[in-house]
């Protein structure tokens, strides 16, 4: 167990190569309770969002859900968030673990008009159930027509007779879903989750498989990818950067627009370790010899069974095929830039 | 777990007395705490090492780990194979998990260090 924003979490429990590899292969049951929740609710809940977030929240319909970001003047993320529109004047935004107070306080000092911001993260536990196998797993356990749901929308029912939410999200690249659940069924419900995939090969995984699976899919881990001091467009993100006018003006918008037309200084980039060695987070990269920042997320790639890692470089300088160097505790290892996502799904 | 034939440090590295020879690898709590092994170091044939020297590192999925030399002597021989696969030191640590083979300086310092029993009890009271 590792402390983790307050949270005991376990990083491993059968081991993480083979975890990862039954979320890619089967399914996996993450308990990722410490994830934060804020309701958004009030007649005017849309505009504040609107003007608080990055990305087009009228693009929403009730029981749709949206990757967007709390973007600063800057340009970059007070944290990357993901909005579920319960109902036109019902909004449900999870947020990151180490962020929901300042979150919280963020949006607040925005002084809320005609809606209200409530932090209720303790009203949710939350397992992510996540693989090829995750929709048979879950539909037996539930009357809720899972084929009828599409990615990135979630419907509110039942899996027996907890009340949930059921949103099918996930952070691994796999199909999945994403249960809230009431805190005191949240044990049952895992148990339960866990016997019914037992057959079809479902393993409990931890937070180090997460980790590992989110990189395999390019999805930006908030401070080591991205934090208040790289735009989002830098950080790849500017498909959840909305210019339309309809939703008018956010923190951060001109600068974003300028980035989004111009090309932004310098780019997160996916890299492959080309030489013997592992990028870990922190590691310092070289570009012609120089010093051109670090890896901000690096590891063994379970899956494809490869060094990966992400890394910003200048915008001249991040085409796939670009080599540089990753400082291996003092050894320049050479890497190379390369496409991303690593791994996608089949039929994505 | 811990064979009675081999020697422990408190680094979770063990050794085993061949002739004037001595074998090392890592524990089976080592490499319990690690989990999955996915790359290895070694150092080159030839090198002189000094008790309690860095001579490699060895890297699970979540992190990196520095190995550390429980004899004083000159690196004979070293584990190619295992650098390929070291997977191998989470399924069999004390056989074909050897890491490296050292020329020892004194066979005899190899007495001090910990024997099985004495390993086993301190292992204890670090995971306590």
């Amino acid at each position: 167990m590792v402390p983790f924003g307050g949270w005991d979490m376990p990083v491993e429990y059968s081991g993480l190569i083979s975890e990862h590899m039954a979320v890619r292969h089967t399914a996996g049951l993450f308990d990722v309770s410490h994830m934060g929740e804020l309701a958004v609710e009030g007649p005017g809940a849309l505009a504040f969002l609107q003007g608080a977030t990055s990305n087009d929240v009228a693009k929403l319909a009730d029981g749709q859900a949206q990757y967007s970001s709390l973007p600063m003047d800057n340009g970059a993320p007070v944290d990357d968030i993901v909005i579920l529109r319960r109902a036109a004047d019902r909004f449900l935004i999870v947020v990151n673990a180490s962020n929901i107070e300042k979150d919280f306080k963020w949006l607040s000092a925005r002084g809320p008009s005609g809606c209200e911001v409530r932090n209720i993260s303790e009203d949710y536990a939350l397992l992510a159930l996540q693989g090829p196998r995750a929709q048979d797993i879950l539909q037996g356990l539930t009357t809720i027509d899972l084929r009828a749901l599409s990615y990135y929308h979630f419907v509110e029912g039942a899996i027996g007779e907890w009340p949930v939410i059921v949103s099918r999200t996930g952070y691994t690249g796999e199909d999945g879903f994403e249960i809230f659940a009431p805190p005191a069924h949240a044990e049952a419900l895992w148990k339960s989750l866990l016997a019914k995939g037992k057959d079809a090969g479902l393993l409990p995984a931890g937070l180090g498989a997460r980790d590992t699976l989110r990189l395999e899919a390019r999805m930006c881990l908030y401070g080591n990818d991205m934090d208040e001091t790289t735009t989002l467009v830098e950080a790849g993100l500017g498909w959840i950067v909305s210019l339309d006018e309809a939703k008018g003006d956010f923190p951060g918008r001109s600068l974003l627009a300028e980035q989004k037309k111009a090309g932004p200084p310098r780019k997160l980039v996916g890299f492959e370790m080309v030489g013997r060695g592992i990028a870990r987070h922190g590691y310092p990269a070289y570009l012609h010899d120089e010093a051109t920042g670090h890896v901000t997320s690096g590891s063994y790639a379970p899956y494809l069974q490869k060094n990966i890692g992400l890394c910003y470089l200048p915008k001249a300088e991040a085409a796939p095929g670009t080599e540089f160097q990753v400082d291996v505790r003092g050894r320049r290892v050479p890497a190379r830039v390369v496409p991303t996502p690593f791994y996608k799904r089949a039929g994505k | 777990m811990y064979p009675d034939d081999l020697k422990y440090t408190k680094d979770h590295e063990w050794v085993r007395l061949k002739g004037d020879r001595g074998i090392v690898g890592i524990t089976h709590y080592a490499q319990k705490q690690l989990g999955d092994v996915v790359y290895l170091e070694l150092p080159e044939v030839g090198r002189k090492l000094k008790v309690q020297e860095t001579f490699g590192n060895v890297e699970s999925v979540k992190a990196v780990s520095e190995l550390f030399s429980p004899v004083a002597g000159e690196v004979a021989e070293i584990n190619a194979a295992l650098v390929q696969g070291p997977e191998k030191i989470n399924s069999d640590p004390y056989g074909d998990a050897w890491m490296i083979a050292v020329k020892l300086d004194d066979p005899a310092a190899v007495k001090a260090l910990m024997d099985a029993a004495d390993y086993k009890a301190f292992v204890e009271s670090e995971s306590r």
